[in-house]
């Protein structure tokens, strides 16, 4: 090695004049039946992605039947009443095509990703997965026995249960946020193919559906093609749904879930946030990408590179139409697990108590601002972002205003947001792990009353 | 209309200092993603140091001579940029996709680090980066439901002498074993141009980025050669049966089998992962449809192949039991499948349905700047080939029903077959029903 030491160091080099760059134009139309279409053209390879999009998420779930909106959108894969029965995903795996179902909180997707050569036929069979799905019983039946399958496995999966038991006790029991966007073991229980048809006569409806599609197409032959296939399909209109973003208490608890064996502790600490529809809504990104959001974010470098106390630590708001979580979510060794608890709530309160620096500010922002066109190298990005315009009702400049929104945050409109927005009185702790392991450590933190529970989430 | 194929543009060249560097320009946005590979990994750890590749590719990001301590994270991201590394048997890469404007940054980042790392290691680092991977290793392995298959499986397949036989993440022995002293053996010995591939994709000019390359990476000397790994070649199969039963923190069994396949790159390959296609990847292939859609025996079911380019390459399937099916259920259930397939074969259809998948997938994956430069340094670092990247799909169109069936003759028999089966711990008397047949003979150790 001793030749390196009389190689020439460099500078560190300035960055180039940045070259322009413009989100994907898009065209909007209207189907005579009222089916809405909005149409990227993408030059760039023979791929096109379709996303349709219908007022059909979890929150539409009618009481006591939580996991009704996704065992829908998950059916509408198994199989329709014409072309033949259960063949349907493997006809479009023949053409290369990737199809997709599902329901989120707000809305539910049917999204196919194809070569431009495959386009016609791909697109014919996903008239036929939306028009005329067959809910054929025995296949319902399996997928709830999938998603029991799944809640079953999700007992020895650490990540998931914190997950899961950390919004079960952050909302009231009211709220359809409580219970998981798939249901619990009650609930899927519960479910019959005749509610599923109900759901599907309801919700899937042309008048309040969006087409999302990006890609290799041309707007105009792409809208003939969706009115020959979609065209004559009526129905009414639906209105989105909602429930109860309410808290199921507005001051502090430690939720403690035993996990006997368990090497490290999944911590989970936040509080109901905000609706993604909210005039705050960049400095609250730049707020929550300083503090954990980024690798270099304060959480993250506190955990992770001062006290090597876990892999990684972040923060997210899971955004919805209403109030989704607000979360920090982290796995540290069971032994530092008062001391980890301890450095995020230092964080909170030091990030409530002074503003960011400059530094910290254009970390954030000049992030924000120069990841933007690399969010959406691919068709299916692109759909995706189109489809946030759609389930938010943002307005169609979105993201030609994206950068410039993000640049001008400052500082003090930071300081604010979390003032306003990180509300340390009434944060909820989970961890899932070692109880006695941790129970001394956490009793010196004084956070709040405890609660234990066993990995069902029953009372312990 | 027919898939007419498509091809990325490539142009290599070679630096004195021996780093070999491919490039690819699309123009379509203004980003270029840059992705370095070396070519080691946890194969070229020493007796007693598993999981130091690994741990090595963190101190990376602790700083160089002139960045300081995950200061490249803050830079990267504050050029407006994604970035991350991974470790793998053979090889360890770096990564990043920047605005094109900032090309350069990237370039001299890299350098620094592969020309001047020693200067910014100490002790204080590598205990902090040693405790981030110890609990990366819990995160990941210990408190995950089957969480050890992939230190298990390479531990049944390999022999005990060969590379790819230990822990890629490593023992929290050998994690605290590590020292300084390695850290500089390893850097002098692996982390060198000559040992490196350097991919650029995206929006840059061609004649610019060669003189950026030469700028920075120009003066880095040479290695003085790497030591050889042991020989790694495998027969074609493991002419047995092997077994191994594990009791672990789970709900449901799920089983692992293995087959010694023919290695990434070569003719027969390509048939190989064609088979993987039809028989376990997406709801369509044969495993899913008659394991989970049919017969409701199977809550999820894969196959797939390591792409192992050395010596011998792994075809896995991977199959979780529904609730109330036993493991030994499982089993046979899944073997029966094999066994049917070994003796009817595949159907033109289904190779027709690989091929159309494998298609679609190249252009969907070749629209990331970062899977371009990922694969060119892939095909560079294998095969000393990046064009390779363009043949694969024709590779894959290439391939028969015939040559399919001769791979299922000839690897997926009883003579190559090695199970990893995972059965929930018999704690509770009722829990253990699932797995009551199989109570007898249950342990962790390798039983062949």
């Amino acid at each position: 090695m001793t030749d390196i030491a009389t190689a020439e160091r460099l500078p560190r080099p300035k960055a180039g004049e940045p070259r322009p760059y413009q989100f994907p134009r898009f065209e909007r139309a209207v189907l005579p039946n009222g089916m809405k279409l909005i149409v990227a053209p993408i030059a760039k390879l023979p791929i096109v992605t379709i996303s349709v999009v219908a007022e059909a998420g979890a929150v539409a779930d009618p009481p006591m039947r939580a996991g009704l909106a996704q065992l829908t959108a998950k059916s509408l894969l198994e199989g329709t009443t014409s072309p033949d029965g259960t063949a349907i995903t493997d006809r479009f795996e023949r053409l290369g095509a990737s199809i997709d179902a599902h329901a989120d909180w707000d809305v539910a997707a049917v999204t196919v990703t194809t070569l431009t050569h495959k386009l016609a036929e791909s697109f014919d069979l996903l008239g036929a997965v939306l028009r005329r799905p067959g809910f054929n019983e025995r296949e319902v039946e399996r997928l709830k026995a999938e998603r029991l399958a799944e809640l079953l496995q999700q007992r020895a999966e650490p990540r998931g249960l914190a997950d899961e038991l950390f919004t079960r006790f952050l909302y009231d029991s009211r709220s359809r946020y409580a219970l998981p966007d798939g249901g619990d073991e009650t609930s899927v229980r519960g479910l019959a193919r005749a509610e599923v048809v109900r759901f599907y006569e309801a919700r899937y409806s042309p008048a309040s559906m969006t087409m999302i599609v990006a890609g290799d197409v041309e707007p105009s032959a792409f809208e003939r093609m969706a009115g020959a296939v979609f065209g004559d399909w009526r129905g009414i209109l639906t209105a989105p749904a909602s429930s109860s973003d309410e808290p199921a208490r507005g001051t502090r608890a430690l939720h403690i879930v035993n996990k006997p064996d368990a090497p490290q502790s999944e911590l989970r600490i936040g509080h109901v946030g905000l609706p993604r529809h909210h005039p705050e809504y960049f400095p609250v990104v730049i707020m929550n990408a300083v503090l954990g959001g980024l690798f270099s974010s304060r959480i993250n470098l506190n955990l992770r590179e001062v006290h090597g106390y876990t892999y990684g630590a972040n923060s997210y708001f899971d955004w919805r139409r209403q109030r989704g979580p607000w979360v920090v979510a982290t796995a540290v060794a069971s032994e530092v697990t008062h001391a980890a608890a301890t450095e995020v709530l230092k964080e909170i309160d030091r990030f409530r108590a002074a503003p960011i620096t400059e530094d910290e500010l254009t970390l954030a922002t000049s992030y924000l601002d120069g990841v933007f066109p690399i969010r959406f190298e691919t068709t299916s990005a692109i759909a995706s972002a189109l489809t946030t315009l759609v389930v938010y009702d943002l307005p169609d400049d979105w993201y030609d205003e994206y950068r410039a929104r993000v640049r001008a945050v400052t500082s003090s409109d930071v300081l604010l947001a979390a003032q306003r927005h990180l509300h340390p009185e009434a944060l909820q702790m989970v961890v899932v792990g070692n109880a006695a392991a941790v129970r001394e450590g956490m009793e010196t933190i004084a956070f709040g009353p405890v609660q234990r529970y066993d990995v069902e989430g029953r009372p312990a | 209309m027919q898939f007419t194929g498509m091809r990325i543009p490539i142009e290599t060249f070679r630096l004195p200092n021996g780093l070999f560097v491919t490039l690819s320009e699309d123009h379509t946005a203004p980003i270029v993603a840059v992705n370095l590979w070396y070519h080691v990994g946890s194969a070229n750890e020493r007796p007693g140091r598993t999981g130091f590749a690994h741990l090595f590719e963190h101190m990376l990001f602790q700083g160089s001579a002139d960045v300081g301590a995950n200061e490249h994270f803050e830079l990267i991201q504050r050029a407006g940029g994604t970035l991350n590394g991974s470790t793998w048997l053979d090889r360890t890469n770096y990564f990043e996709t920047v605005p094109s404007n900032q090309l350069e940054l990237v370039l001299w980042l890299e350098a620094n680090r592969m020309g001047w790392l020693l200067p910014a290691m100490s002790q204080q680092k590598l205990d902090t980066q040693r405790d981030v991977v110890k609990n990366e290793r819990r995160w990941s392995v210990d408190n995950q439901p089957y969480g050890t298959w992939w230190e298990r499986l390479p531990a049944l397949v390999f022999p005990e002498e060969h590379p790819f036989h230990h822990s890629l993440i490593g023992s929290m022995a050998d994690l605290d074993a590590a020292s300084l002293d390695d850290i500089k053996h390893f850097f002098a010995t692996y982390y060198t141009p000559d040992n490196a591939v350097l991919s650029i994709a995206g929006d840059f000019d061609a004649a610019d980025a060669r003189r950026l390359v030469d700028k920075y990476f120009g003066k880095i000397p040479a290695g003085r050669g790497k030591p050889p790994l042991p020989v790694m070649d495998l027969p074609a199969t493991f002419g047995e049966w092997k077994r191994v039963v594990v009791e672990d923190d789970v709900m449901l069994p799920r089983l692992f089998l293995a087959f010694r396949a023919p290695a990434f790159g070569t003719l027969p390959y390509y048939a190989s992962s064609v088979c993987a296609t039809i028989l376990g990847s997406r709801k369509g292939s044969r495993l899913y449809r008659r394991l989970v859609r049919e017969r409701q025996i199977a809550a999820e079911a894969q196959a797939f192949t390591y792409d192992l380019t050395k010596a011998s390459d792994l075809f896995v399937i991977d199959v979780t039991a529904r609730p109330s099916v036993s493991a030994e259920t499982l089993e046979r259930d899944v073997a029966d499948e094999v066994d049917v397939l070994v003796r009817d074969g595949v159907t033109e259809d289904e190779v027709a349905r690989a091929v159309a998948l494998v298609q679609a997938e190249f252009v969907a994956a070749m629209q990331s700047a970062g899977d371009r430069a990922d694969r060119l340094s892939m095909f560079a670092t294998y095969f000393k080939d990046p064009d390779l990247v363009n043949k694969q799909v024709q590779q894959y169109e290439a391939v028969t029903v015939a040559a399919v069936n001769a791979f299922v003759r000839e690897r997926l028999g009883e003579n190559n077959r090695a199970s990893l089966l995972f059965v929930p711990k018999s704690e509770g008397e009722g829990e253990a029903a699932a797995s009551d047949e199989l109570a007898a003979g249950v342990g962790s150790a390798v039983q062949s």
